[in-house]
């Protein structure tokens, strides 16, 4: 794969760095502004990355961006990861657009103009924030899909919970979700009408995020 | 027409004190307060302070419908970014961006920004000059 990495700041220098240690198959190539940085930068990076300003067509063009499957603008102005990325689009057409999204607010602005995906630091804490208060109450996020739309969670059933000894058909489950497995010990049980919970089983239960709340009242 | 302009700068300043001369109703914004500076004694139109990219500072202006906004910073990015963002949340007849990459320019035009290059109209006039003598 070819990555096109643009800013070599903590983020985008971490991230060329890891992809380039984490596979062979990876060609990486880290395009900075600051010419101190790239000198800085160029013992460790040899060819892997050059000098330019990566919001601007000559550069991306010299980088190859063409032949690039990923170009990932990770500087720390919006303005600049946005127009990258939209460069990217219109000039070239093959490579998936990341942007780092330095404005959380900016974010719904990147999807609508032509940024395949966006990653912003300040919402991903948040989230973490958010799934470590809600593990607390037995509901653990194991999986998020969907940019957070639909998740697979966990829930530990005990004595004490309201489903157990019911059968799922029994119950009125909150549209939007649905149960996809029962651990039971060391057995695996994919449910149906007849499934009774016991205390001690897992469930895991694909839900979406809006139907979360109720999942939980029943549970 | 109400008018709002983004960045005080030579062509930006220059501009909000010949629209504000003929009549029209100008508000200038600009990161830094020093640049209203450049603004003539005779300017009545109203000035803020702060950043075009920062919905809070334009959203006054623009919400009681502005006629024009022009982005003219001195960053071409900033500019792009700030009209493709009016464009998105308010209704404006006309958004125009200034930027000085002439590739840039024409690619957004594409992209259905309106966009004036300083560049190319150097050149064209420069062009010219060359052409009559």
């Amino acid at each position: 794969m070819y990555i096109i990495v643009v800013g070599a700041g903590k983020v985008g220098y971490h991230l060329a760095r890891l992809l380039m240690t984490e596979s062979h198959d990876h060609e990486v190539m880290l395009i900075e502004k600051d010419r101190g940085k790239v000198d800085l930068l160029s013992m460790e990076f040899h060819d892997a990355i050059m000098e330019g300003d990566g919001s601007t067509v000559e550069t991306l063009k010299e980088a190859g961006a063409n032949r690039a499957d990923v170009v990932v603008a990770t500087t720390g102005n919006d303005e600049d990861n946005l127009v990258i990325c939209q460069i990217v689009k219109l000039m070239f057409f093959r490579p998936r657009t990341i942007a780092r999204v330095n404005n959380p607010r900016n974010e719904e602005l990147f999807t609508g103009l032509g940024v395949d995906a966006s990653v912003s630091g300040t919402k991903l804490i948040n989230a973490i924030i958010h799934e470590q208060v809600r593990a607390g109450d037995m509901m653990i996020p194991l999986l998020t899909l969907k940019a957070g739309d639909i998740e697979i969670v966990e829930v530990q059933l005990t004595r004490s919970s309201h489903i157990v000894r019911k059968k799922i058909k029994d119950l009125s489950l909150p549209t939007g979700s649905i149960f996809i497995a029962v651990i039971r010990g060391e057995e695996v049980i994919i449910p149906y009408g007849e499934t009774e919970f016991q205390p001690e089983d897992k469930v895991l239960a694909l839900v979406k995020r809006e139907s979360e709340p109720a999942l939980r009242k029943i549970l | 027409m109400k008018v709002m302009i983004i960045g005080c700068g030579r062509v930006g300043s220059v501009l909000a004190n010949r629209l504000d001369e003929v009549g029209h109703q100008v508000v200038v914004l600009d990161k830094n307060q020093q640049a209203f500076k450049r603004l003539s004694e005779k300017f009545k139109g109203g000035r803020i302070v702060g950043n075009g990219l920062v919905e809070e500072y334009v959203r006054p202006t623009l919400q009681e419908k502005a006629d024009i906004l022009f982005a003219m910073t001195d960053k071409d990015n900033v500019n792009l970014m700030i009209a493709q963002r009016v464009k998105q949340h308010f209704q404006m007849e006309r958004v125009v961006a200034v930027v000085h990459d002439s590739i840039l320019s024409g690619l957004y035009k594409e992209l259905g920004v309106e966009t004036v290059c300083p560049t190319d109209l150097v050149i064209k006039d420069l062009l010219q000059t060359i052409q009559e003598s």
